[in-house]
């Protein structure tokens, strides 16, 4: 592994870490589309703070962008809170054209200087370590790295600083606006971080990949556990390891290094999807089936527990009139036996089904509790 | 007067300006239809992902067969946008992931699986590959009469598939649960309904591209229903506003040096969107201003509600 690969990895998985932590918010508020629109509409906001500094390196263009983010925020709102259309249609409406505007103005007005659509759209992440940190002549590392890793701290920074605030407006804003804790400007505040974060990222990953970065993990982790802490942390575990992943995927393909990681995070959001521990969907399958046979079980002891020392109990109490009965098939009735059997819930006996004391006991609680 | 003359002597000679034109007039009418269900459906931003979600079939239509004709790359589109609305419906059906999440994930995660392939596709085949990212924004003046042709035969589908199922639609965009409790295979009707939508924005990718198909279905549909309460007037009216959308653009872009025709007709499209919600008689802001106006007090605004009591 060469210097520039390992420098390529770092900036990737800071980059990573850094989109993940906003990202657990917005996917608990319900606004994972947001960082969709707040990466695309901050084109508009580049061209123009490139237009008025004429430096592609300039951090005011990242100001601009940063500000455009937020605009496409304010708008939605805006748009959104007139009632007239629902907030996804606004958010529909709005970054389109924002990013209509930038692509003329690209077009029309800075058509000879290096500013491509592919790069703000696609990112090149195989480049980062192009752009060096050079002070007083000595080479610091890859300029990305510095940006993502300050706006990762300033991420990491705000969230552990606004811990509780922000955890109290995520799952109930109301309860926040009462208690004083001015949901609105948190909402604001975290806009602007996915705005900085989008505009720091984007021309390592492009705009496609930090909603992948953005979204995926915190998706995933959220079928990994329930608790908040636990969500950030798996997010940025989840981002860093599909960022490297992602990485050697590409080298192994000779292909583009954002697009292999957003790959990656959508092997690693169908693995999670799939085999996720209780919120999996091969979890949820195997609960589902489990419950099915323990209420099976339930209602057999239940049955037998009705018709216990009464007359007609032989007749009641055999395994092939469970069948009319209960209307079970042979087979389902004959394992749902038998695991009752195993469990010691019943016995058989003189061509008939016997409840055992723990049988009776499970019957007696079923009754009651259900 | 002169410049109208000029633009429809313009439209009549000239092949270019009338192809991009009548694509996008097809576009517009086909996005403008399906986009009502969507917008009203709460689902708009689902064409975002869609569109986005087209770029890996583009990738393997064209890896696999080695042919770019349009037709070819819009199947593939259509494959893989539709494989990625089941995903969107399966995963917001069967786990706690919920619908927006399950957008940027479908988008983002589709994009990066085509930006894969065909980067893989360029340093294996090539130049060759010239065309492709057509798609990524669209490049309407590269579109010929095959191509309006091929959308045409798409769109004439999908508007023939949402007339036919024209009732059935209606019922499980305002009252889903209702269509279930009369026996209406509602599952399998939203999935058409989805495979129509997926037709509608794969028609629009080679005239303004994967970013910008999004706004086509949306904005149209959101402009017209500030004009009406009834879904038949706002169907038509929403496939109109595409219609001018998109003329108008085609029409705009061709007239200004170095203005490109996808973000135009987007303009074009916000623009028919903000003279509605401004002007639109009793839900428009203008109007909403003068009542209060007229009445000296604000109580709480109140915007008429659909038949299901949505704004």
């Amino acid at each position: 592994m060469t210097i520039t690969q390992l420098e390529i990895q770092l900036v990737a998985a800071v980059v990573a870490a850094a989109c993940a932590l906003p990202g657990v918010y917005l996917v608990l508020r319900g606004m994972a589309m947001m960082s969709d629109a707040i990466s695309h509409s901050i084109l508009p906001g580049i061209v123009v703070a490139f237009f008025l500094v004429e430096n592609l390196n300039s951090p005011l263009l990242i100001v601009g962008a940063a500000l455009t983010g937020l605009l496409t925020v304010v708008l939605v709102e805006l748009l959104t809170d007139t009632r007239l259309v629902k907030e996804d249609a606004a958010i529909g409406i709005v970054f389109p054209a924002l990013f209509s505007l930038g692509v003329i103005l690209i077009a029309r007005y800075a058509g000879d200087v290096h500013l491509d659509l592919d790069a703000v759209l696609l990112g090149e992440l195989a480049f980062a370590p192009f752009n060096r940190l050079e002070i007083a002549g000595h080479d610091l590392g890859p300029q990305g790295l510095y940006a993502m890793g300050a706006v990762g701290l300033l991420n990491l920074g705000f969230i552990l600083l606004f811990y509780k605030e922000l955890k109290l407006a995520t799952f109930d804003a109301a309860l926040a606006t009462t208690l004083g804790f001015a949901p609105v400007a948190l909402h604001y505040a975290l806009m602007a971080l996915v705005s900085v974060t989008a505009v720091a990222a984007f021309d390592a990953v492009g705009a496609i990949l930090v909603v992948a970065l953005i979204v995926g993990p915190p998706a995933s982790a959220r079928l990994l556990t329930d608790r908040l802490g636990l969500t950030l942390v798996l997010s940025v575990v989840l981002g860093v390891a599909c960022a490297i992943s992602g990485y050697w995927l590409a080298h192994v393909l000779d292909a583009s290094i954002a697009g292999s990681i957003a790959t990656m995070v959508g092997g690693c959001f169908t693995a999670c999807y799939l085999f996720a521990p209780t919120h999996g969907l091969v979890a949820q399958y195997l609960m589902r089936r489990e419950r099915r046979w323990t209420f099976a079980r339930k209602v057999l002891v239940i049955h037998l527990l009705q018709h216990e020392g009464l007359p007609e109990a032989t007749r009641e109490c055999r395994v092939d009139h469970l069948q009319e009965h209960l209307s079970w098939t042979a087979s389902f009735a004959r394992q749902v036996v038998a695991q009752a059997e195993d469990q010691a819930l019943v016995r058989r006996g003189e061509g008939r089904l016997w409840l055992t004391p723990a049988g009776r006991a499970l019957a007696q609680e079923a009754v009651v509790h259900t | 007067m002169d410049a109208l003359i000029d633009i429809l002597y313009a439209l009549a000679t000239d092949y270019t300006l009338r192809t991009v034109a009548l694509g996008s007039a097809i576009l517009g009418l086909v996005s403008g239809a399906l986009g009502t269900y969507a917008v009203l459906r709460g689902q708009s931003l689902i064409g975002d992902a869609i569109s986005h979600a087209a770029l890996p079939g583009i990738a393997l239509a064209f890896l696999l067969t080695g042919s770019r004709l349009t037709l070819v790359l819009l199947l593939g589109a259509l494959a893989a946008g539709w494989l990625a609305t089941l995903a969107i419906m399966a995963v917001t059906q069967t786990s706690r992931i919920t619908f927006d999440s399950a957008l940027g994930l479908a988008l983002s995660v589709f994009f990066g699986v085509g930006l894969m392939l065909l980067t893989y596709i360029q340093q294996t085949a090539g130049a060759q590959q010239a065309g492709l990212d057509t798609f990524l924004f669209g490049q309407a003046a590269t579109l010929v009469t095959d191509d309006v042709w091929t959308m045409a035969g798409l769109g004439a589908v999908a508007l023939l598939g949402m007339a036919l199922c024209w009732k059935e639609f209606k019922l499980l965009s305002f009252d889903p649960a209702f269509a279930r409790s009369l026996g209406l295979p509602v599952r399998m009707l939203d999935t058409l309904l989805m495979t129509l939508l997926v037709l509608a924005i794969v028609i629009g990718l080679q005239t303004v591209g994967v970013v910008l198909m999004s706004a086509m279905l949306v904005a149209p549909a959101a402009a017209a229903r500030q004009w009406t309460d009834r879904l038949g007037v706002m169907v038509a009216l929403s496939m109109a506003f595409g219609v001018a959308a998109g003329v108008c653009g085609a029409l705009i872009s061709s007239l200004v040096a170095n203005l490109p025709t996808g973000p135009t007709i987007v303009l074009c499209v916000s623009a028919i969107v903000a003279v509605s919600l401004t002007l639109a008689p009793r839900r428009g802001l203008l109007w909403r201003y003068l009542r209060d106006r007229r009445t000296r007090v604000r109580p709480p605004v109140a915007v008429p509600a659909d038949e299901n009591g949505r704004p």
